[in-house]
């Protein structure tokens, strides 16, 4: 234990004393989160929506026939409570639902003023902001060529809700994303050249042939970057919290709970390219070409995945930043408890075990 | 040096296979306590790998090897608390302190923190570094990182200690001092195995081991082999066995 608090704190010194890198660590999630706080608009595709047609009369039918017509909205359930639709927003199921009321077309035809509602998953704004948009120009152009035929103009009035970030904030949506980039940077990155280092200044030959078993060097060089990765999470958090005004809805000792997990999970790919990378600078590409850039794809956070080709949207199932992307979304800005992100959260944790055990297994072979 | 001398190394037709590449050559050999024992050889005359094994680093593929008095194949980890290792690149973190070196690697050898303030201590003022203790290494001269590397190795007082070509790099009166702190080091007790291929240096060993193509083509003292050859100094030896040499250098 000695001798493994010796270690620690031997890795701590390389840390602290290389002012650059620390600065940047903590200098790019708040780089990050005022870059991305100008929101990226994207075209949507086959979004689940749900249309709850209380009215079923000729006209809810047309503009439902018309909705079904693009290929925006994929219509999943057609008949569903406020509490049905409630948990359907829950479990992620739909981005939107369209609700007819009871007397849809006999206001139009008696009152010429008809309502309907529109409730949107604004947790990722740009989605719910360009489905509402489309929402918005199918019934306007129903409109139209309704009142086209008749004298008197009938007029429908769209009730727009945007569930769990009323004010369509960019923040909720990126800061997630944030929290699962620099994670991967610290824990990767960081990781894989302190240990390639080490090769490459012969230093773990001499670390090989002391009795300082090879697994207490790698857990030794874990816990400096989950103890930083805890920290730059804190940041973030306050940062989102105070700056952008972001309440954390769910439980935080979740929160960090996930957190630490994922941690886990990137701390293990970083062994694994430490093991790939010959040299400090091939670390930091096999980190920033191989596990940076498809979690920035392919994560959901900057594009969203339901718009992408199958191919990619099959991919995207194996990058662990995906899951954890929607678990910290649900729980952060959702407030929703484990009940809710168990599957996620089982998914991360088996994809921590598989890369923990590819990854040491890799390590051990290339000490032999 | 005498035979009846305590043994601390001892191998028996020690051989390492790479797939058909045979490294090392069924090499058997003895070294004493306290000995300055040299390991001669050309790049890729297998000398590097004959270490390896001896320090645990990598599984020799047949034959017999004791290090310490322990068997490499059954207790490779209890060889490790035995040995100290000093590379080419000398092995020290150049964005730590002389001081915090020093105790990192007394620290993993599980000295006790009054053992690692006193032997900090210790060798700080035998280095003579007292002004330099807080200095980072990268800012110290080569010399001076290859006497600081050396006290590192045998910090927990190892039976041996296993140099690999050592004074690389380095110029050749601070060469001499280093030879000198070897010198102490063997006087104390501790066995010096040590690879060079300056071949002025294998002079100051007691006996010296000459490889080539993986095999134990010389061995005996300095003096010996030069009688043998009937040449005035080793270089000379050593050009008449690398000139049988079928591998090239790799």
């Amino acid at each position: 234990m000695k001798q493994f608090l010796s270690f620690i704190s031997k890795e701590f010194s390389h840390v602290f004393r290389d002012r650059k890198t620390l600065l940047m660590l903590f200098g790019v999630p708040v780089v990050q989160i005022v870059l991305f706080g100008f929101a990226l608009t994207n075209e949507i595709k086959n979004s689940n929506i749900v249309i709850v047609d209380n009215a079923k009369d000729l006209a809810s039918q047309q503009i439902i026939t018309k909705l079904a017509s693009t290929t925006y909205f994929k219509i999943s359930r057609e008949l569903m409570n406020a509490s049905q639709i409630d948990a359907a927003f829950k479990s992620g199921d739909i981005k939107l639902a369209i609700v007819f009321p009871a007397n849809f077309y006999t206001d139009l035809l008696h009152t010429n003023k008809a309502q309907i509602q529109i409730i949107a998953d604004a947790s990722d704004p740009n989605t719910a902001t360009t489905l509402t948009n489309y929402v918005n120009g199918i019934i306007a152009d129903y409109q139209s060529q309704m009142n086209a035929t008749i004298d008197v103009p009938e007029q429908i009035n769209l009730d727009v809700r945007m569930l769990y970030n009323p004010d369509l904030k960019g923040a909720p949506n990126f800061v997630p994303g944030v929290i699962a980039m620099v994670m991967l940077l610290i824990c990767v990155m960081m990781t894989s050249i302190s240990i390639v280092r080490e090769k490459e200044l012969g230093t773990m030959e001499v670390l090989l042939v002391s009795p300082f078993k090879p697994l207490y060097v790698i857990l030794a060089k874990a816990v400096p970057y989950l103890v930083l990765s805890l920290i730059n999470l804190t940041v973030i958090l306050l940062l989102s919290y105070f700056a952008l005004g972001l309440p954390i809805k769910g439980s935080l000792l979740l929160l960090y709970a996930v957190s630490t997990l994922y941690i886990i999970t990137s701390l293990a790919l970083g062994l694994l390219v430490s093991t790939g990378a010959k040299s400090q600078y091939g670390a930091m590409t096999l980190s920033l070409v191989g596990m940076m850039l498809p979690t920035m794809m392919l994560s959901g956070y900057i594009f969203p995945i339901e718009n992408m080709p199958l191919v990619l949207r099959i991919l995207s199932n194996v990058v662990p930043a995906k899951w954890f992307y929607i678990i910290v979304k649900d729980v952060m800005l959702k407030g929703l408890g484990f009940s809710y992100i168990w599957k996620e959260t089982l998914i991360l944790f088996g994809m921590t075990v598989f890369f923990l055990t590819l990854s040491l297994r890799n390590f051990k072979t290339r000490l032999e | 040096m005498g035979t009846k001398k305590e043994t601390v190394i001892r191998t028996k037709e020690l051989t390492k296979k790479f797939g058909d590449f045979i490294a090392v050559d069924k090499i058997s050999f003895e070294v004493h306590k306290g000995e300055i024992f040299g390991f001669l050889g050309a790049n890729g005359a297998g000398k590097t790998t004959a270490m390896r094994m001896l320090c645990g680093l990598s599984r020799p593929t047949s034959g017999e090897a004791e290090v310490a008095g322990i068997d490499v194949y059954h207790n490779p980890e209890d060889i490790k608390k035995n040995i100290g290792y000093m590379s080419q690149k000398f092995s020290l973190y150049e964005d730590l302190t002389v001081l915090e070196n020093i105790k990192f690697y007394a620290g993993i050898y599980g000295l006790t923190d009054k053992q690692i303030k006193d032997k900090s201590e210790e060798l700080i003022t035998k280095l003579d570094l007292q002004s330099q203790a807080n200095t980072l290494v990268s800012l110290l001269p080569l010399g001076w990182r290859q006497k600081l590397a050396f006290s590192v190795a045998i910090v927990h007082q190892p039976k041996i200690v296993f140099l690999d070509e050592p004074t690389g790099g380095v110029d050749p009166s601070t060469r001499k001092q280093f030879w000198d702190m070897i010198y102490d080091a063997s006087e104390r007790g501790i066995t010096i195995f040590v690879t060079t291929h300056y071949l002025d240096e294998a002079e100051y060993c007691d006996r010296i081991c000459i490889m080539v193509d993986g095999k134990i083509k010389a061995l005996d003292t300095p003096y010996q082999l030069k009688q043998n050859f009937k040449v005035d100094n080793i270089t000379e030896v050593f050009y008449q066995l690398a000139r049988t040499a079928k591998r090239g250098d790799d």
